[in-house]
Order: structure tokens, then sequence, then C-alpha cells
């Protein structure tokens, strides 16, 4: 089930100790069911190698993965490629090497113990940590109740910002020509002023992101014969990035579900001995 | 030693008389696990077992941590990810150092609002209270630098917010500024972190101290308990009527206590590491691009919100700013009302004067202090909100009542108020609770009432 929820990210755009200025921005982020919700989810092994074929065929144009590593794609937990398969991947990679050539550094083919390369864009933000890093929308008023009840975080806002691209809105025909495109989910965009009304509140929620629309539904073809649609798509690269942000997520989930079952037990023990220690004490004759 | 009447370590064998008439530790550990405690003690007495216990979770995280992060500008933020990613078990290391943090002030602000409750900070215990407010004042800078180490956005702005508000102080701010950045510009850089870094490793241990001068003053006077009635020091055999030894009645009661609140600790660690935190700290610091709002930790918040109430619209603030010439401006205001905030609690000894000690048997100074727990929920709550509409007013509201509340209201309500009679002894409390082969008592005294 997807439901649309209306959320707000706010914007201080001028803030020094003491005094703060800011204006807030609705966004819409859907919230997408991900296998990986929840203290018992965990990633879904084929929908990461689908989001990894969807990273590589098109948002790797133009951003970067640095802190993950070509073997990171073998590991438990992850899109789980067979070492060759890896291996191969990796090879698919040119990368420079600051250690070849005397120390003047040169292009050689990329190794699993290498990175992914940086961004190529300047403009274009590293995407390792993006499910991290922009999971920034706490409602209602900022009390990250509606998160913690739906389990909300960056891949849904990936997944949203990818859905997000709409036709501009009719009050931003009437201004100035925006630069960027209209997205629904993108908070920290240009925006058009004869789209607020007398007191600068936003009269449509998004902004103008600089980035065109990247996917559009039957982008790629999947091996796996999944569905290509621009939800599907979009929820799949959402879950990849959510695992490159969190390789760990369900080694940590394992653990922390060991850890509660373990000192549940341990209280329930010292429970029992706490009673039984101070009885004596208790309603004595 | 002072105190409560015991029994006092005797060494039985000849090895162990050999090392007391040389040094006494076997007997300095006995009357410290041995003391004599109040048996009436509620569920609100065991954040002192959770607090030691973070601290030392904290040091020992920390080390390991110190073990595979890189102090520097370019590195930092690539260490870290290291440590997320390539340390075996690092994920779990960090994650409990990081909300190791949220832990450790969840439990100091229930173990301090159980002392403003319970009048645990009133003679003859002002040097304990004021030992454990040195102590917050220092977890407070701990904190700050740790989240600086990790070299994201919200650490980098941070650290230009914190720093800023000494460069508030008239005439020397901007030299103080510069001197604790350590850049003859005044810019965040590598400097910083480095001191930062220093310090968040030096602190802890400092803390550590100061819980063993915490322990050993509220040994000399005795802990307080949910009816502020003295233990009775007439003859070992009256105290004994009112305490239990620490070991094993409280040790067990604690730990007990400890393991659920880790149980919950786990859970959030487990399931939910980054819901305390900011996600603009997974960001590298850049200088250039300022987040869009930058907003300190949760346990911050509330003097956050005291900090930005005062701004150039109150008429208080413009009153000092013309009084002062313009030396006290909105700004430096906002920096003293904040650490003000603090002092004025520290103050709380000798700024209340009831005659009675624990909250329990005042019947007005009761609402007053729930107004002050609720009220320091909402400045938590404003304090992360943007300023503007209705949230300043709120802000300005609830700082006001904060300062009211140690100013005009502890000192008015121990002249206005009626208190009840506690009663005499702790025993007759306790058998109250668990009467003797009583029917329908209670089983547990209300964790606080």
């Amino acid at each position: 089930m997807f439901r649309k929820l209306s959320l707000t990210a706010a914007m201080a755009l001028a803030l020094t100790a003491g005094q703060a200025t800011a204006a807030e921005v609705d966004i819409e982020v859907i919230d997408y069911d991900f296998s990986f919700e929840g203290p018992f989810g965990s990633f879904d092994q084929m929908q990461l190698q689908r989001g990894l074929q969807v990273y590589t065929e098109i948002c790797a144009a133009c951003h970067g993965l640095e802190y993950v590593a070509f073997r990171n794609l073998s590991d438990e937990g992850g899109p789980g490629l067979p070492e060759d398969q890896m291996r191969a991947y990796a090879e698919f990679y040119e990368i420079f090497d600051q250690a070849l050539f005397d120390g003047e550094g040169d292009f050689r083919t990329a190794t699993p113990a290498d990175k992914f390369p940086a961004s190529s864009l300047s403009n274009a933000p590293d995407l390792s940590l993006m499910a991290k890093a922009r999971a920034g929308f706490s409602g209602p008023y900022g009390t990250g109740i509606s998160q913690f009840v739906n389990g909300m975080g960056g891949a849904e806002y990936i997944a949203s910002l990818m859905t997000g691209y709409h036709e501009e809105p009719e009050c931003a025909l009437e201004g100035e020509p925006m630069d960027g495109f209209y997205n629904a989910a993108f908070a920290a965009g240009g925006f058009p002023e004869s789209c607020k009304d007398e007191n600068g509140k936003h009269k449509v929620p998004g902004s103008w992101i600089a980035m065109s629309q990247p996917l559009w539904g039957d982008d790629v073809d999947y091996a796996d014969g999944s569905s290509t649609d621009l939800e599907a798509v979009s929820m799949d690269v959402a879950a990849f990035l959510m695992w490159t942000a969190e390789p760990k997520l369900v080694a940590r989930k394992e653990a922390g579900l060991t850890g509660v079952l373990f000192l549940t037990v341990l209280s329930v023990l010292l429970y029992l001995t706490n009673k039984r220690l101070w009885a004596p004490h208790k309603h004595k004759d | 030693m002072a105190g409560i009447p015991h029994d006092h370590y005797e060494p039985n064998s000849k090895g162990a008389k050999w090392l007391h008439s040389r040094l006494p530790i076997v007997g300095l550990m006995y009357d410290t696990l041995m003391l004599p405690t109040p048996k009436n003690l509620n569920w609100m007495w065991i954040w002192g077992i959770v607090l030691v216990f973070t601290l030392v979770l904290q040091i020992i995280t920390g080390v390991v941590l110190v073990m595979h992060y890189v102090p520097h500008v370019d590195m930092a933020f690539a260490s870290v990810e290291h440590i997320m990613r390539d340390v075996n078990g690092g994920h779990m290391i960090r994650y409990f150092h990081q909300n190791g943090a949220s832990l450790f002030f969840v439990a100091v602000y229930a173990h301090i609002f159980r002392s403003l409750y319970y009048g645990s900070y009133k003679s003859p215990r002002e040097v304990t209270w004021i030992v454990g407010m040195l102590m917050y004042v220092l977890m407070m800078g701990t904190a700050f630098m740790g989240y600086v180490l990790p070299w994201g956005q919200m650490s980098f702005h941070g650290t230009a917010v914190i720093t800023g508000l000494f460069g508030a102080i008239p005439f020397v701010g901007e030299s103080v500024q510069i001197w604790l950045l350590g850049t003859p510009n005044g810019a965040i850089a590598q400097p910083a972190l480095n001191r930062f870094f220093s310090l968040h490793y030096l602190l802890p241990f400092i803390l550590l101290g100061l819980t063993i001068v915490h322990i050993w003053a509220f040994h000399t006077t005795g802990n307080n308990n949910p009816t502020g009635v003295e233990v009775r020091r007439t003859s070992k055999e009256d105290a004994a009527k009112d305490t239990l030894p620490f070991w094993p009645y409280f040790v067990i009661k604690d730990l007990f206590a400890l393991a659920i609140i880790l149980a919950l600790f786990v859970a959030v660690v487990g399931f939910m590491p980054n819901y305390l935190g900011h996600p603009d700290n997974y960001i590298p610091a850049n200088p250039l691009a300022t987040p869009s709002h930058i907003v300190p930790e949760w346990y911050f918040l509330p003097f956050y919100a005291v900090l930005r109430a005062f701004d150039q619209d109150v008429w208080l603030v413009i009153a000092v700013d013309w009084i002062t010439f313009g030396i006290v401006d909105a700004k430096f205001f906002g920096v003293v009302a904040m650490f003000g905030a603090i002092v004025v609690m520290a103050l709380a000894p000798w700024l209340d004067t009831s005659s009675v000690r624990s909250g329990r048997y005042r019947p007005m100074f009761k609402w007053w202090f729930w107004v002050f727990v609720v009220n320091f929920i909402l400045l938590m709550w404003v304090g992360a909100r943007p300023a503007e509409g209705i949230y300043p007013y709120i802000a300005l509201i609830g700082s006001t009542y904060w300062f009211a509340y140690f100013l005009v209201i502890l000192p008015l309500l121990g002249v206005i108020e009626k208190p009840n009679t506690p009663p005499s002894t702790i025993e007759e409390d306790f058998n109250a609770h668990y009467a003797p082969k009583g029917d329908g008592a209670k089983p547990v005294a209300s964790p606080a009432e």
C-alpha cells in the first residue's frame, strides 16, 4: 500500500546564534513499502541486484559511489553477486590509480578491492550515503512521530524523488521561467515568486531541481522479468541506495534482536532474584 | 568515616590484616558496597547505576573507535565510514557510541528531575548537587565535541554556531573565538578538529573522577529517599531499621532496572540507530554550503530554545541593551540566558526555602514541579522548530517559566506553602507500603508520584 504524505521540510534560510529566519517547504514523500522496514525486515537480494542494474545503466553516468567497494557486491546481506560476476563487474570500470606511472597516476582496470568511481559531474552528489542523508523530514510539527509509525526514511524519499517529476504547476507559468525541473519531493531548490501567497507561503509542494527526470519507466530490461514501470524501477534503485548507505543493516537488526531477547530473559531472571531477595523484608510478621 | 553507623570491615586472615594495615583498600570497597541505603528508595533511584554503566560503555566503545578514527579534516568522514563498513563489528560499536550519548542524557535528565522533585539537592547534599551539575556541564561539552568528530555538515556548522556563542561576549568575544578555533582568521579547520578530539578523549576521564567525588559526597551524607526524612543515626540498630545494605539489595534491584533500560536501548541501536540523529551529518562537511536547518542534538534543544527566545524584539532585551549602552546586545543576552538557565538550576539548594525536603509532602510545589517538567519538554520541541510564527512566543514563555521556577517560585513557595507532615521515620514509610502481613498494599512504590 502506498500512501501519499505531505511533509514539511524546514528551511532556515539564515541562522546566527540567537536569531533565525526560516521558511517551511511542503514536500510529497510517498510511504512505499520496502522489504527492509521494521525490526525483522531485510534486503531483497533480487531487488538490490535490479537496483544495481538501474544504478549502473542510468545513475552512474553522472553520480558516484565513492564509499562502496566492488567486493561489497558479494557481501552477505547485500546484492550477493557470485564472486566471478562481481569480478567481471569490477573489470567493467576504469579507475584512476595515483601509484601508477611513478606517482603521476594513470587509469587502470578496477579490481574488487577498489571503490566505485566518484561523481563525474561536480553538481551531482555522491550517492553512497544519500538514503541516510536525505531522511530529514520529521512530521508532524517536527516530532518525528509519522516517521516512527510508518518506518519512513531516505529510501522512501529517493523513490518519491524519482516519481515526483510533474508538469509545472500553473502558477509557475505566470512568472519568470524557472531553471530546472519541478519535483514535488524536492525541498532545497528554486521556487517561483508567483507560486507563493502574500505571506510567502508556498502554494505547491516541492521545488525546482537541477537534475532532469532520470527514470521514466521501461528504462532497463530486467533479466528476472520484474516490472519495469516507473514506480518499480524507482523502488529498486532506492532499495539499492539504502544498501549502499547501510550495508550492515541486516546484521545490525539480527544483533539488535538477539540483544533484546537476551536482555529480556536476563531482566526476568533479575526480577525474580530481586523479588526473592526482598521478600523477607516486605510484609514482615 | 562519617555517615550512617554500620558494621565495618574487619580483616580476619593474616594476609588480610597485613594488607589492611598498609592499604585499607578492601575496607574501602566493603564500606562502599555495604553502605546502609534507605530501604524505601523507589524506581527513580536507579538512574545513577545507568549513568555509571553508560559512562563505562562510552569509554570502552570510544577507545575502540579511536583505534580506527583519523582526526583529519580530509579523512575523518571517510574513516567513520571505514568503521561503519570495513571494521569488524564497527557499525555496532559506532552506533552504540552514537546512541550511548542519548542514553546518557535520558538518564541524566531523569536523575536531575528526581533530585528536583524529592529535594535531593537540599542541605546537607549541596556538594553532591554542585558536583553533579559540574558533571552535567562537562557531559554536554563532551557530547558536543564528539558530535564534531565525524566532520559532517552538522559537525561543521554546529561548531560555527557554538563557537559563535563565545564570539558574542562583549569586547573579548572575537579574540576568544579565534583562540578556541586556533586559526588566525577564525576559520573552522584542522586545529579545531584536533583540539575537540583531544578534549573529547580527556573529559570522560575527568567525568569518571568526578563520579567518584559525587559518590563520595552522598556516601558521606547518606542517600536521600522519597520521604526526604533522614536515616536515624542514633545507633547501629536504629539505622538498621531504616536501611538495608547496598549489596545485594540495591545492586540487584538496579541491575534489574538496567536490564530493562538496556533492552530498550539495544532495540533503538538495532532497529532505528539514526532516528535520534540528524541526517545532514551523513554529508561530508562543506564550509561553502550551510545546511538548510541547523539543529543541535535533542538533548541540547531546551537550552537552544532559551538561547533563541531572547531576540531583539523582547522588551527586556531592548531595555538591557539600552541601559548597557549596547554592550549587552540581543545575541549576548541570549548566550547569558542559556548559560544562566543552568546556573540558576545549580543554585537550587539556596533558592529553595522550604523546610520540607520531599515534594511528596508539598501540595503546591507538586503542581509547579510538573509544569516545570512539561515546560522542559515543550522547550525541547520548540528548540527544533524554526523561529517563526508562534514558536518564538512559546520559547519565550517557556524560558521565562524556567527562570521563574528557580528565582521566584522555589523561594516563595517555602514561605506561602503549608506542607503536609512527612512520616517520622523511613521505617514507617516502608511499612506503610509493605504493611506487615498487609493485604492490598502496593507491591512497589510508584516510580514518581
